[in-house]
């Protein structure tokens, strides 16, 4: 199997395991849900961290793409997981 | 330090696992924060071992971006109001969809540079730089709706549903064009026509429909991550982008189910427009009741079950707070008060049951549409709070009502119901509403705020 089919065999895999996890989640939390996912879904920081730090100098062009690339997706790291955090802790039960 | 390639497989697969431990958590109010630590730390574990990765040499870039990012997205999320909340989200999955198009122009870049560049990598790249572009701009449409910088109103042109598949056609022609002669020229055409693409798909879907839209386009930005983890090859990227792209899809799901629409409907627009036209002139003034506020107020008091029902206006008018005074007293008094959520109630999924968290609500009163609709039927009094179309029985019984066949809250099944209204102007679809005209039911006209406050101190002065 070429390393690309691989790809696909875990990206369907993981499609399913995302169907299952998904439906578990509790309606009431599904604002949450969406602000989580945004912040996990800023994984592409990764492939911007590996665009930033490839540049041989700070003001070349990948320097700069790679620079708002990682800029963007850490935005959307600290921003989801913070406002996610305030949603989830307003979330209580009744005395 | 040179490690192992096998090692940071390992260590982005922890990550993984995390990331769906994470998401489950969110099953239940009771595990949920104890999810959202588990995702934070996979997302720490990623960022961190791709640090170490031998091809990072530029630091002083990779962490002025980190830290510059860190600032604006704290203030962002410590600043917005819960209110605002679905413009904060539909903002974050514009800089998703345009940070996956700069990883794959700058991926494109890198490789070039080492001569690693093959038809596979070349066809993924232009992959994810197209849905990267369509999140982005059509996330900035959401935005602008949203924050009413754009006008609700579907933008509806003639030959539309033509252009938009011309412009995908060319989008996937320049793809090919590419992948076959990497020629830079096609790659930028095209995620030039993307970003066109995402404008034109999503201007002519109406206000209605944002619930929807916002859902989508956050299953896209997770769409974008996979694609770009096909370029880099990387695993942990494919896995969380189908995660997110999974979530993102289920929720347009369950949006469109609540609206009995079906998705192609909402992805092709015009919902409202149509319906604007009918039903908002017969509304005038014909055998509506109204009520004040001291009348509700003193059935409130005597009944022994009350279910509120909330809707986008109680954001609109800020009336969570006094609602909540409201459930404080009435429960004082051993009234029984439960709080029925529409799906589509909002402007996103699970919007309304954020707004009544927020202003302290306990979140075992609030109940689902399914799990309360048998209720209502008990209840003495239902208080409807800028909530509409959702509990409109014409849905159940009208035919022609363009609401037809859509899932309602059986409000019109209590003994009374109060639905605090500012005017007689029709619900967001358009649409009159037959429960006003039951015999049980009752309108209490203003502000939906100043309503609420009034409910609170009739039952005050009760004392």
């Amino acid at each position: 199997m070429s390393p690309f089919m691989i790809t696909v065999y875990v990206f369907v895999l993981s499609c399913f395991i995302g169907y299952h996890v998904i439906w578990g989640v509790t309606p009431a939390l599904h604002t949450p849900l969406m602000a989580v996912t945004n912040a996990v879904s800023a994984i592409v920081v990764v492939g911007a961290i590996l665009v930033a730090g490839s540049a041989h100098q700070t003001s070349s062009l990948v320097g700069v793409i790679g620079f708002f690339a990682v800029f963007l997706a850490s935005i959307n790291i600290f921003g989801g997981f913070v406002v996610t955090q305030r949603m989830l802790a307003m979330f209580k039960r009744k005395k | 330090m040179e490690l192992n390639q096998d090692i940071f497989a390992l260590v982005y697969l922890i990550a993984t696992i995390l990331f769906i431990l994470g998401l489950k958590g969110l099953s239940s109010p009771k595990t949920a924060i104890r999810g959202n630590v588990l995702a934070m730390a996979g997302m720490a574990i990623a960022i961190g071992i791709t640090l170490l990765n031998p091809e990072v040499k530029n630091y002083t870039i990779v962490i002025a971006g980190l830290a510059a990012g860190a600032v604006v997205g704290i203030l962002l999320a410590l600043k917005i109001s819960m209110t605002a909340m679905p413009q904060l989200v539909a903002a974050l999955h514009s800089f998703v969809g345009l940070a996956a198009v700069l990883v794959a122009i700058g991926t494109y870049f890198h490789h070039q540079e080492t001569g690693e560049l093959n038809t596979v990598l070349l066809l993924e790249l232009s992959l994810g730089s197209l849905i990267g572009a369509i999140t982005f701009t059509g996330s900035l449409v959401a935005f602008g709706k949203l924050q009413e910088i754009l006008g609700s109103a579907p933008l509806i042109f003639k030959g539309q549903h033509f252009v938009n598949l011309l412009l995908a056609v060319a989008a996937f022609g320049l793809a090919i064009d590419f992948t076959a002669n990497q020629h830079m020229i096609s790659f930028l055409l095209m995620t030039g026509i993307s970003l066109v693409l995402g404008f034109t798909l999503v201007l002519p879907i109406g206000g209605a429909d944002m619930p929807v839209v916002v859902s989508m386009l956050n299953s896209y930005s997770g769409w974008a991550a996979a694609a770009t983890g096909f370029t880099l090859n990387n695993n942990l990227l494919v896995t969380t982008g189908a995660l997110v792209g999974a979530s993102g899809a289920i929720l347009s799901y369950i949006m469109c189910k609540a609206m009995n629409r079906s998705i192609i409907s909402v992805i092709f627009g015009g919902f409202g427009a149509e319906a604007a036209a009918g039903g908002v002139a017969q509304t005038a003034g014909k055998g509506v009741k109204s009520a004040s506020a001291e009348d509700a107020g003193f059935m409130l008091e005597n009944s022994s079950k009350v279910i509120i029902v909330p809707g986008y206006g109680m954001a609109v008018a800020q009336a969570q707070h006094a609602i909540k005074e409201l459930y404080q007293i009435l429960h004082e008094k051993g009234v029984e008060v439960k709080f029925a959520i529409h799906p589509v109630a909002g402007r996103m999924p699970g919007h309304m049951n954020v707004l009544l968290a927020e202003s302290d609500i306990p979140y075992d009163v609030v109940f689902e549409m399914d799990d309360i609709n048998n209720e209502f039927s008990t209840a003495d009094v239902v208080l409807v709070i800028g909530a509409n179309d959702v509990i409109n029985p014409a849905a159940k019984t009208d035919k022609t009502s363009p609401l037809y066949g859509m899932p309602i809250l059986d409000a019109y099944k209590a003994k009374q119901i109060f639905v605090s209204k500012r005017s007689m102007k029709a619900g967001y679809a358009g649409v009159d509403n037959a429960l006003f005209y039951y015999p049980t039911c009752s309108l209490i006209f203003g502000d939906a705020k100043a309503t609420c406050e009034n409910l609170v101190n009739s039952l005050k002065d009760g004392h």
